[in-house]
């Protein structure tokens, strides 16, 4: 059943892809996300833009224009340095969240202690 | 965030780019979707399903990019001047009134900004003070006791207080070798002075304690203007020599371009020279102190340091002690800023009261413009409101409108404000010290966005207030079915609009009371008989001869003789003579220590007594009635002889009356010789008519037997008083010119102007308040019967239908027109009570400003209210008029 994607998490999904793909253009960006998550996830590939935006505006990554594979213009994502370091902490956070609500969540009780 | 603010400037291609980037995407995604064998329809069907609702993330993707509030901001405010343009008469009404409005407050803070808060143009001006003294004499205590020579020489020696200090005081010259010999205005300062108001010549060097000793060489530093007239800016002008009374001196400093000392203007700067019988140990109280005190020093601080040095000067120059105690002669320092306002401040203040008052209602006029429209509006706001703009949100975008409206009207205000201080300048009220250099800078600036701000806010939120606090918002349904089918006007929505016009009413009826305040204080000074007749047909001229040019005292006085024969041979001239002073030339005032007889004095100072110097024929001249005795003579003056004339207030105060005064004797001082009263003149208002007429003494030009330092009366300086029809002519004052050069070409003319003219300025400061008072007085009664007459025929024109159904009930047209009238009237009534108790409260504060006419001066009072009730009858009557002409059958069908 396809999910909402959390906002906060698509942002880190963007970064991550950037890290492994190099620079991307929206559709490209979409598309490798929409495959990686297998179609779990519902996304709405408009609401990519504005996460986009948000992450330029805190400097995370950074864009400029190119020529696309089917020779368009388009505008292409890149990730700055100041971006592969908020990966570095994020993934450290989103490790801890998960290792958390896992305990809570697991059926072994002595998980819960 | 400062990207996004950028943001807001560059929309247009931000927009482009976002457009470019979304149809890659969607166009990308239908190809996929073709590839995998879609028609292009479904293709592009399925790019637009899978890309999610295109606005929405437009929406959210521009949110992201800028700055909500900013931008919704922006869209209140196009969305204002977009209901602006709709209403253009109103919004033009609007405007003109908020801009006369803040123009004037604009105006007068400029001035009051330049001259209250802002008087000296010097670094850290709070240091500085003002050096005077306190003494008493005959039980009145004076504050303006200045310094003397040896009071300097003191405080030179001994002073801890002061960083610096100098004297001061104003002079003329005359300047010959270059051009035509010309008078300049001098200020004679001793060294210390410019460094302690800490302004540094633009060029060259300040004057230095060698520049105010004797047997040194002569020097002066010129202004920037004159500077730039008599040498044309020249570069190389230090060293350069210019003759000055005759003595060659030589230039060692130009002053800057903004230089100005205190109030006054001078064209070259002298050094203070002391010499000789100058330091006697008595000498007069003639200059001006100033002083810069050390850091950290208070004024009483300074006052202590000064007592502590009095002993001292006692002394070390052999002062008279026993009269100065007797006198209680004491320090009485004051800040410098004092000097320079002088009683500029109350003028000022009220002036900026009552204009502020005239700003409260032109935004009362304006609020009652935009409840009307509010009003109108009403069903538009409901629906949105319905629709669901937030309250806030609809009382923002009101609010915005009002602020738009207001800071549309604050920069047509400042256009005015601009024009308005010109004219000021030119009107160049006297007692406003440094107007000339009053302009518009950055604080008058702040001052003016800030009145129109808060004016904004003022204004809008009444309707705001009105129209969306919830208890009176009117549930949807109401609203659209009212459409204007209520009858009569509900008394809930007028009331708030008949109160802004009572008030108005009320605070133009103060202002009114204010300026007929002026205007009866005018005509009380109008109607004072000033001791002198027909003075704009009195030419005046005034001429110095200076030392270095005659020597020789008999000449000297040989001059102005041939000069008044001359004059007096020119056809058309009545009478002609001279003295050291006409009537109210304040600045060339003398006050001298007279001594009688008669009479004996206890320890301490006689009584200081108002001396001028003049020849035969002063008083005809003048048109003064000489009351006892008789006029000088020119055989008194050949032969020397001892005799005076008193003025009559001084033969009252002295002998009892004119006659009693004839054949007593007189002196100046203990030591001179006696001088017998020979005749007594009328009084004069020689202080300016606001004040009393002071006790004169009239002494004989020429030289007196013995003369010594204290006599007065060789006239190297005189004013010409010439009495005829021709008088203020060009041709006139051209004959006067060559009768005075034909006895000597280089003599320079100064303050050639009728009496008329002196006359005036001593009356220029209640002239001034009352010109400006008038004019806020008018507006205030425009803006007012404005307000009357709006919502008057508002209500004329809400109320047709009720006026219709009236009149077909049986109504006479007279009576309804009488109903309008008689609620035109009583608001007029309400506001005009509540503006004279408002007057009897504030008038106070300008009681100082008025002559001959109390605060609370009952005709002023009456002829006020008498004046608003019949205008704002007017007012409602006009309006009043439209409902006699309603046709019953025509306001019923109109529905």
């Amino acid at each position: 059943m396809p999910k909402e994607v959390l906002q906060g998490t698509l942002d880190l999904m963007v970064l991550r892809t950037l890290e492994t793909m190099g620079p991307q253009h929206g559709f490209g960006l979409a598309k490798r996300i929409l495959q990686i998550s297998e179609g779990i996830l519902d996304l709405n590939q408009g609401t990519l833009y504005p996460a986009l935006l948000r992450l330029e505006q805190r400097r995370w990554i950074k864009s400029k224009w190119g020529i696309s594979d089917n020779n368009r213009q388009a505008k292409f994502y890149e990730l700055t340095p100041r971006g592969r370091k908020q990966i570095a902490e994020e993934k450290e956070s989103w490790d801890l969240t998960v290792s958390v609500m896992n305990r809570f969540l697991s059926d072994d009780p002595a998980a819960k202690e | 965030m400062l990207s996004r603010l950028w943001n807001l400037f560059r929309r247009k291609r931000l927009e482009r780019e976002l457009d470019v980037e979304f149809r890659h995407h969607l166009e990308s995604l239908e190809a996929e979707y073709r590839s995998r064998g879609l028609s292009v329809h479904e293709a592009r069907l399925a790019a637009r399903r899978d890309f999610g609702g295109m606005v929405t993330i437009q929406e959210a993707y521009r949110d992201q990019r800028g700055i909500p509030m900013l931008e919704s901001l922006c869209r209140d405010v196009r969305f204002s001047l977009r209901s602006m343009r709709r209403a253009p008469a109103l919004t033009l009404a609007i405007i003109a009134t908020l801009a006369i409005g803040i123009g004037a407050n604009t105006t007068i803070f400029s001035v009051v900004n330049g001259v209250l808060i802002q008087p000296l143009p010097y670094p850290e001006p709070d240091a500085l003070v003002g050096l005077w003294h306190s003494a008493q004499f005959q039980g009145i205590t004076s504050n303006n006791i200045r310094m003397s020579s040896t009071l300097y020489l003191a405080y030179r020696k001994h002073n801890r207080t002061f960083q610096d200090f100098g004297l001061w005081h104003i002079a003329a010259a005359s300047v010959t070798g270059i051009g035509e010999p010309e008078e300049v205005r001098t200020l004679v300062v001793t060294y210390g002075t410019l460094p302690a108001i800490g302004v540094q010549p633009a060029r060259g060097r300040w004057f230095s304690a060698a520049d105010d000793t004797a047997a040194t060489p002569e020097t002066v530093i010129l202004s920037h203007g004159y500077w730039q007239r008599r040498f044309g800016g020249d570069p190389g002008v230090l060293g350069r020599k210019i003759t000055i009374d005759s003595l060659p001196r030589e230039v060692i400093g130009v002053m800057p371009q903004r230089f100005q000392f205190m109030a006054s203007e001078a064209d070259v700067l002298l050094p203070q020279r002391f010499q000789g019988n100058q330091l006697q140990p008595n000498d007069v109280h003639a200059y001006v102190g100033i002083a810069r005190l050390k850091p950290g020093v208070s004024l009483a601080e300074a006052n202590a340091d000064v007592a502590r040095m009095l002993p001292m000067w006692i002394a070390e120059y052999g002062t008279n002690g026993p009269a100065l105690a007797a006198a209680h002669f004491a320090p009485a320092l004051r800040p410098l800023k004092q000097d320079v306002i002088g009683d500029a401040g109350t003028v000022l203040w009220v002036l900026m009261g009552t204009i502020s008052i005239v700003l409260v209602i032109a935004c009362a006029n304006v609020a009652n413009l935009l409840l009307v429209r509010t009003e109108g509006r009403q069903r538009e706001l409901t629906v949105r409101a319905a629709l669901g703009a937030g309250r806030l949100h609809i009382a923002r975008q009101l609010l915005a409108e009002s602020i738009m409206l207001a800071l549309s009207g604050g920069m047509a205000g400042l256009m005015l404000a601009y024009g308005g201080l010109r004219l000021l300048v030119a009107m160049s009220p006297a007692n406003l010290p440094r107007l000339a250099e009053i302009s518009i800078d950055a604080s008058v600036l702040l001052f003016a966005f800030a009145v129109s701000v808060s004016s904004g806010l003022f204004f809008g939120l009444i309707p705001v207030v009105k129209y969306l606090v919830p208890k009176r918002s009117i549930a949807l349904a109401d609203a659209l079915h009212a459409g204007g089918r209520t009858l009569s006007l509900g008394r809930e929505r007028s009331r708030s609009r008949n109160a802004l016009v009572v008030s108005q009413v009320a605070l133009a009826a103060v202002l009114l009371v204010a300026a007929g305040l002026m205007i009866r204080s005018f005509q009380a000074l109008r109607s004072v008989q000033p001791g002198f007749t027909a003075p704009g047909r009195i030419q005046a001229v005034r001429v110095s001869i200076p030392e270095s040019q005659v020597m020789e005292p008999e000449r000297t006085l040989q001059m102005p003789h041939d000069i008044v024969e001359r004059i007096g041979a020119i056809p058309g001239v009545a009478a002609v003579s001279f003295g050291t002073a006409l009537p109210m030339e304040t600045e060339f005032e003398n006050n001298m220590v007279v001594t009688a007889e008669d009479k004996t004095y206890a320890v301490g100072i006689p009584p200081l007594r108002r001396s001028k110097s003049v020849a035969p024929d002063y008083f005809r001249t003048l048109g003064t009635p000489l009351l006892a005795g008789r006029d000088f003579t020119w055989s008194d003056i050949r032969d020397n002889r001892p005799v005076a004339i008193v003025s009559e207030s001084m033969a009252k105060e002295m002998w009892g009356g004119p006659p009693a005064a004839i054949g007593k004797r007189i002196r100046v001082g203990r030591v001179g010789n006696w001088n017998e009263i020979v005749g007594v003149a009328g009084d004069v208002y020689d202080s300016g008519v606001q004040q009393t007429a002071p006790a004169i003494v009239y002494w004989r030009a020429g030289l007196q037997r013995g003369s010594g330092r204290l006599a007065p009366n060789i006239p190297r300086e005189v004013t010409f008083a010439v009495r005829s029809d021709l008088s203020g002519t060009g041709e006139f004052i051209r004959r006067i010119g060559e009768a005075i050069w034909a006895v000597n070409p280089s003599l320079p003319l100064a303050r050639v102007q009728t009496l008329a003219e002196v006359y005036d300025k001593s009356m220029s400061r209640t002239a001034f308040t009352l010109v400006m008072l008038a004019i806020a007085g008018s507006m205030a009664l425009v803006l007012g019967l404005v307000g009357i007459y709006g919502v008057i025929s508002y209500g004329v024109s809400q109320r047709t239908r009720e006026v219709g159904i009236r009149i077909a009930l049986g109504a006479q047209g007279l009576e309804v027109q009488r109903m309008f009238l008689r609620e035109g009237l009583a608001m007029t009534a309400a506001g005009v009570v509540a503006g004279l108790f408002g007057a009897f409260a504030l008038t106070r504060w300008m009681s100082s400003l008025l002559f001959g006419v109390s605060p609370f001066d009952p005709i002023t009072y009456g002829s006020v209210s008498v004046a608003l009730v019949l205008a704002a009858g007017l007012a409602s009557y006009i309006p009043s008029l439209r409902a006699t002409r309603v046709d019953p059958m025509d306001s019923l069908r109109a529905e």
